[in-house]
């Protein structure tokens, strides 16, 4: 047996240069003892003299074990240091070590590791700085705390990362850490009186400790485990736990108590307000009128998660009204109809063939978007027959106002609003239809069909039926022109 | 009436706000003030600087800027018509807390809030002035959240952005009729169309996948935007809030859905439910809500694992869920693909991965999976492993009970 001193509790570089030499010499795990500063070594066991020079080179190991004895060297178990080497002479035989989580030495290690993990990140959470103000006003920081592991020149570059541009100074029992704002320095342990007492803003924390906590949700074993009650006592706020866990009963029966009061006169003055501003909005005699209140329609169920109605867009009294079905995930987060890829390929055809496009007004036979939530995606869903016919309402209103001569619907679901019945488009394209107010109506299929058409050649031959019909709309529009 | 203290308007403040459960500090973009001078840092994960005797983390300072509001929602104690005190802080006392509490490592960083004021835009312009201050005139690389004034002008939420962290708008209740019942002023159309524009912009920021030249686009709310639904103060069943959720998830990108139990507030209208919070019920939705976005359960499977559209308060919904499915276990650990292993009751992610990196070097004993799983009770009658079959366990009539955990004995103090 081999008794092997550390000078430090903590300091990988110096275990790993020993366990190298023991390793080179060939000594197994039983044969070496690992000793801390302080340690008496047992009978029997010979001191660092016996330590073997190195020979010859070793074996490399995986880069993950490197990174998990860093961390794990850090825990306050005195057996870490042999069960660091265990694992290091074992992966010599054995590089699939680290990936067997069903390993007892492995786990061991991984749970020393998370704990030191653990500690380090309450480290980060719970320090609490105490601010002391020289007679210039220029402030410095000092904190004592006590750590589990020995995981402060783990945690202390994550302080100087976060406190860049403050003095500032942590002080544990076994080691402390100075920042300046230029470089961090390490030195011996103190004492809990080495940090003041007090600090001034305190009592401003302890304040908003006590009211954000609502006395209705008491859970105390979710704030125990969380905030293990070995790290209160260097908690300012920590006092108030006990007080506010006892009243919290009383606190709650009070709430619920406090029914309503008379409300204030301020309250009944702002409603007046509202109520007025609300009558004054509620009858619609303008496409503005409607396209303000169409934000509330309740007609069909759409409204509920589509995000807003979305109305028509074009000059007030266009000639040429372009029907749609319903806005598309674009469309419907925007507010805009028809400014997705098949309002593109819309715009397009529109150009191509001649039509004035600002001379046209865009819409959708139903206003809100319907879809189905998948994930992170909106899948988009045809609207149905009672749908359609409960949105007629907005449509009708549109059509009055902008009194179009030319009506397009772009696809059946725009076909059957229009004309009140389901609709085949292949029966109704290519020739008009008069409408009973003498309105033409064409019958065409929607821009996005095209867009789902795989085979490029069938593509092309649709875009081109599609303009055909955009051709006779165009004409049309100028044939009525012509009688003016 | 002699003016209030800073101490007492903080006071007024954070209460008036701790009724909002959106609050956390992760998913972030990492930053920090080294080499710069300034104060305050992210590392993506949020830290969590205390805990509430409510078990909730304390990370940020959350505050309202102001309690007065011109609106009048049931449900909230800052409501027109209620009576609470009123205070409204300034923008430099805000940002002169914010930093005094930073610098004693209280507190994360920032959650403000506010009633509303005057108009959506003048609310929404002093909550970005104090951001703006404390990035700019500070160089503060804390982390701020935001909330965001529904109807506020479109280039005050843009502003807002550069700043914070996470933007946040409140879509409160499951239902818009429920939201319009008791929330008057709010038009759920609005709090969507707010949400729509955060999205739109959050994609305008995204780094294009595609493009080799990254050319930086500037920052904007790195940790995306998020919203609240209050939980019990209306009608609606779980598988309602759990379908608003999937379509506000699907819809505007959110990273987090917030279920808030509600709870009584004081001065409150005789038209609410005066009870004690739904805790258990909230904490299924978020189980829910957690199993529907990374295990790849869908809300009407979820919902079936409960009757009647609410889910099981005596047991976690993926474990209601496959006590009605045991047609599909029991499950071998040894060979079952990810999916599947993630319906396990018992199995997490994370364990699920390590099987499955284990199992790749030898064949699993159920003693393996219960080092992997930390425990495994929950698990044994639904998985075989290399010497484990669960026999007539997963069948077994009463399983169900023996799985279900005793009620909890409240801690005595
Ligand atoms: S789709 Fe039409 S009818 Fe249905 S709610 Fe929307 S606007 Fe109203």
């Amino acid at each position: 047996m081999i008794a092997v001193r550390l000078q430090s509790l903590n300091d990988f570089d110096e275990w790993r240069g020993k366990a190298r030499q023991l390793l080179a010499a060939g000594l197994s795990p039983e044969n070496v003892a690992w000793r801390i500063p302080g340690e008496a070594n047992g009978l029997f066991e010979g001191g660092d003299a016996m330590l073997p020079e190195a020979a010859g080179p070793i074996g490399s190991v995986p880069r993950q074990f490197i990174e998990l004895a860093q961390t794990a060297i850090n825990h306050a178990d005195p057996a870490r240091f042999d069960l660091l080497y265990r694992v290091l002479w074992r992966l010599q035989e054995v590089p699939q070590l680290l990936l067997n989580a069903a390993d007892k030495d492995n786990s061991t290690l991984t749970l020393m590791a998370s704990a030191v993990r653990r500690d380090s990140h309450k480290m980060k959470a719970f320090v609490r700085f105490k601010a002391i103000t020289d007679d210039t006003g220029f402030e410095r920081f000092a904190a004592w705390f006590e750590p589990e592991h020995y995981s402060l020149e783990l945690t202390a570059p994550f302080f100087a990362r976060r406190f860049d541009g403050m003095v500032w100074a942590i002080v544990t029992p076994y080691r402390s850490v100075y920042w300046d704002t230029q470089t961090l320095v390490f030195a011996e342990g103190g004492r809990r009186t080495d940090v003041p007492e007090v600090d001034a803003v305190e009592e401003d924390w302890r304040t908003y400790f006590s009211s954000i906590f609502n006395p209705a949700r008491l859970k105390i074993s979710a704030m125990k485990s969380e905030m293990p009650v070995k790290y209160w006592r260097n908690l300012p706020e920590a006092e108030l736990i006990a007080p506010l866990v006892r009243g919290a009963r009383q606190a709650e029966q009070q709430m619920i108590e406090r029914a309503a009061s008379q409300p204030p006169s301020r309250h009944v003055k702002q409603t007046e307000k509202y109520a007025q501003a609300a009558e004054a909005q509620s009858e619609i005699t303008s496409l503005a009128d409607a396209r303000a209140a169409v934000q509330g329609c309740r007609r069909c169920p759409l409204y509920e998660h589509a995000t807003q109605a979305v109305f028509g867009e074009g000059p007030e009294h266009a000639q040429v009204m372009f029907v749609g079905e319903q806005p598309g995930d674009q469309e419907d987060l925007a507010g805009q109809p028809f400014i997705g890829p098949a309002g593109k390929v819309l715009d397009a055809a529109v150009e191509k063939v001649g039509i004035d496009r600002s001379r046209v007004y865009v819409t959708n036979a139903v206003k809100h978007f319907k879809f189905e939530p998948r994930g992170k995606r909106r899948i988009h869903n045809k609207p149905d027959a009672g749908e359609i016919q409960a949105c007629k309402f907005w449509l009708n209103l549109e059509i009055g106002f902008v009194k179009p001569k030319v009506i397009v619907a772009l696809g059946a679901t725009a076909a059957h609003s229009l004309l009140g019945r389901t609709a085949t488009i292949s029966k109704l394209r290519g020739a008009p239809i008069t409408m009973e107010d003498g309105t033409v109506l064409f019958v065409t299929n929607h821009p996005s069909y095209l867009l789902r058409i795989p085979d490029p050649e069938r593509k092309a031959l649709e875009r081109e039926k599609f303009e055909q019909d955009l051709v006779l709309v165009r004409d049309a529009i100028a044939a009525l022109e012509a009688c003016h | 009436m002699p003016p209030l203290t800073l101490r007492r308007k903080l006071a007024i403040l954070s209460d008036a706000a701790k009724y909002d459960a959106s609050c956390a500090s992760s998913g972030t973009e990492k930053r920090n003030s080294a080499g710069k001078g300034g104060i305050g840092s992210t590392e993506g994960s949020g830290i969590c600087h205390s805990y509430a005797p409510d078990g909730r983390c304390i990370s940020l300072l959350k505050i309202l800027l102001t309690n007065f509001c011109v609106y009048d929602c049931i449900y909230c104690v800052n409501r027109s018509s209620s009576n609470v005190q009123r205070a409204r802080f300034s923008v430099e006392e805000v940002v002169g807390l914010t930093l005094d509490f930073y610098k004693r490592n209280y507190i994360e960083g920032l959650f403000l809030s506010s009633g509303i004021i005057r108009s959506p835009d003048y609310t929404m312009e002093e909550l970005v002035r104090v951001a703006r201050s404390l990035r700019e005139d500070h160089q503060f690389a804390g982390y701020i959240h935001l909330k965001v004034i529904p109807n506020a002008a479109p280039e005050l939420l843009a502003e807002a952005g550069r700043w914070a962290d996470r933007l946040s708008t409140n879509i409160e209740m499951p239902t818009d009729i429920a939201l319009e019942t008791l929330a008057p002023e709010k038009r759920p159309s609005e709090i969507r169309t707010a949400m729509a524009r955060v999205r739109g912009k959050l994609d305008e920021a995204a780094p294009e996948a595609k493009t080799k030249t990254r050319t930086a686009k500037p920052k904007w709310a790195p940790a995306g935007q998020s919203t609240q639904m209050i939980i019990g103060a209306d009608g609606a069943n779980d598988g309602a809030i759990l379908n608003r959720a999937a379509g506000l998830y699907s819809g505007y990108k959110l990273r987090r859905v917030y279920y808030s139990a509600f709870s009584p507030i004081p001065d409150a209208s005789s038209r609410l439910p005066l009870r004690p919070p739904p805790l258990m019920r909230e904490h299924r939705l978020y189980q829910a809500d957690w199993l529907i976005r990374f295990y790849g359960f869908d809300v009407p499977e979820i919902v079936a694992g409960g009757e009647d559209g609410l889910l099981d308060l005596a047991i976690d919904p993926k474990l209601a869920w496959a006590l009605k499915h045991r047609e599909r276990f029991p499950v071998d650990v040894n060979r079952a693909d990810r999916d599947m292993l993630l319906r396990v009751p018992g199995l997490g992610t994370r364990s699920v991965d390590r099987i499955i990196a284990t199992r790749r070097h030898h064949s699993l004993r159920l003693d393996d999976v219960a080092r992997i799983a930390g425990s495994i009770d929950k698990v044994r009658p639904f998985i075989e492993a290399l010497d484990w079959t669960p026999g007539g366990l997963t069948d077994h009539q009463r399983l169900r009970a023996k799985l279900t955990p005793a009620p909890e004995q409240l801690a005595l103090f």
